[in-house]
């Protein structure tokens, strides 16, 4: 009876694995938008994950700052948990005149977090591709581009505050003259490093996390289908699931933490270049 | 005005989305990272930019006011408060010194009275002392000129006996009247031999 039903849908919850671990990066079109045919525009499954963690954070803040009160409710409160939590951040990296970044890294804590967070909603099985889960920041191009903002903020700010004193940022203060030959290229070598680095971190920790959920995924259906002594094992890899999907909350709440904290870090040689 | 306009954004692919949904994905077959696919690079970066500026103007002009308002708000009212119970507390330490300091001068004025009614009691005793005194010493020089007295009239009775006897005893032995010198040298040399 139980096996009969199992045999019944099962084909049906399998299919998004069918296509494959990388099947769920796939960027689909829904609304096809493109100019002069050569640049496509198109809003796509990311451009809807990306709206629905921008109505997501609306709904959350909307019922957050309804009716504020003195002595918050739930909502509120963890609206307040957020503001705290990101203006500390700030306040501890650079002090009260980090208060005009403040709205921009809460943005891209918030945006980065919530994106990592409902990539881990499950799909609904039978559903078109174009409604599959999606995780915005496992890719490559959209970290890249948070990235940029983030340290072309840096440079802008630092250029339009300090002028060419924001160069100093390359020559650390106390070194002696004849180290700079070899301290300038090493700092302009790591400056450029930077949004690499902060793209990289978050989209490969993405990728890989929801690579290995789809592969255990794959084993448990694969082990199911095999029958016997097989199917009984496929409890393993299920397991294996639950513990890394875990983890994965772990990890997208730290890869956003991490993309905002390195974002205040390095806003802070914007405020004053010579460290 | 926004967020009708917002849900309208999101309502959209949802509609278009339902019209798509025969159409399953092509599935990419050239392989590789859907992640590398350049094409896709466009749309992404266009629609990322707008969601985030949407998103940065959300919290910027109305969220994050709004909740910064409001703790600023609360912490106001609990500074208020703190300054409020420090003046309160202010108050009570003004209150108990006060009460200290009445304290203090009740115990010094009663330690004063005491002190005095002490010192009263003393020169009283004192004086009552004195006059005892010279009442007894007077009772004493009184007493001691008695005895000095009887003692002095106990001499002479004995001197009398003793001048009686030696008249006796003389006139017994040699049936002669002795002279009253006579009998007071012979006792004074007796007394002095004695003493």
């Amino acid at each position: 009876m139980n096996l009969g039903l199992v045999e019944r849908f099962l084909p049906d919850m399998l299919r998004p694995f069918a296509a494959g671990p990388m099947e769920q990066f796939e960027i689909v079109p829904i609304f096809p938008l493109s100019f002069n045919g050569a640049i496509d525009l198109s809003f796509t499954n990311a451009s809807l994950w990306m709206a629905i963690v921008v109505g997501t954070s609306l709904l959350f803040f909307t019922l957050a700052t309804r009716r504020l009160q003195l002595i918050p409710g739930g909502t509120q409160s963890m609206g307040e948990v957020a503001y705290e939590f990101i203006a500390g951040m700030v306040r501890d990296t650079m002090g009260d005149e980090g208060r005009q970044f403040f709205p921009f890294v809460f943005t891209l804590f918030t945006f980065i977090f919530l994106c990592n967070l409902l990539g881990l909603l499950p799909s609904i099985p039978g559903s078109p591709a174009s409604f599959h889960t999606f995780t915005v920041t496992s890719h490559i191009i959209v970290t890249f581009v948070l990235a940029i903002l983030s340290v072309g903020l840096v440079v802008v700010y630092g250029l339009i505050k300090h002028g060419f004193g924001f160069l100093k940022l390359f020559a650390p203060s106390g070194v002696p003259l004849w180290l700079m030959p070899l301290i300038v290229p090493i700092e302009i070598i790591s400056f450029l490093s930077r949004p690499v680095s902060l793209a990289v971190r978050l989209f490969a920790n993405m990728l890989a996390g929801h690579v290995v959920l789809k592969v255990f995924a794959g084993f448990v259906g694969t082990l199911l289908t095999a029958g016997g002594v097989l199917s009984v094992i496929s409890i393993v890899p299920l397991f294996g699931i639950v513990l890394v999907f875990l983890l994965e909350f772990l990890v997208a709440f730290l890869q956003a933490f991490v993309f905002a904290i390195l974002t205040c870090i390095y806003l802070q040689d914007a405020l004053h270049p010579s460290h | 005005m926004m967020r009708r306009h917002l849900a309208g954004v999101l309502a959209a692919p949802l509609l278009v989305g339902t019209a798509l949904a025969a159409a399953p994905a092509e599935g990419e077959a050239e392989g590789g990272l859907p992640q590398l696919n350049t094409e896709t690079y466009a749309s992404q970066v266009f629609w990322l930019l707008i969601a985030f500026l949407v998103l940065y103007l959300l919290m910027s002009r109305i969220f994050l006011p709004r909740l910064g308002g409001m703790i600023e708000e609360r912490r106001q009212r609990v500074a208020d408060d703190f300054d409020k119970a420090a003046e309160f507390k202010r108050q009570a330490e003004e209150a108990e010194a006060e009460y200290k300091r009445a304290l203090s001068d009740a115990k010094a004025r009663a330690s004063k009275i005491a002190q005095e009614t002490r010192d009263e009691i003393d020169a009283e005793i004192r004086a009552m002392q004195a006059d005892t005194d010279q009442k007894l010493e007077a009772e004493i020089a009184a007493a001691e000129a008695r005895i000095e007295e009887t003692s002095a009239q106990a001499a002479s009775a004995v001197r009398e006996a003793a001048r009686e006897t030696t008249r006796a005893v003389v006139m017994a032995l040699i049936d002669e009247q002795p002279s009253d010198d006579a009998v007071d040298a012979a006792l004074k040399s007796a007394e002095g031999a004695r003493s």
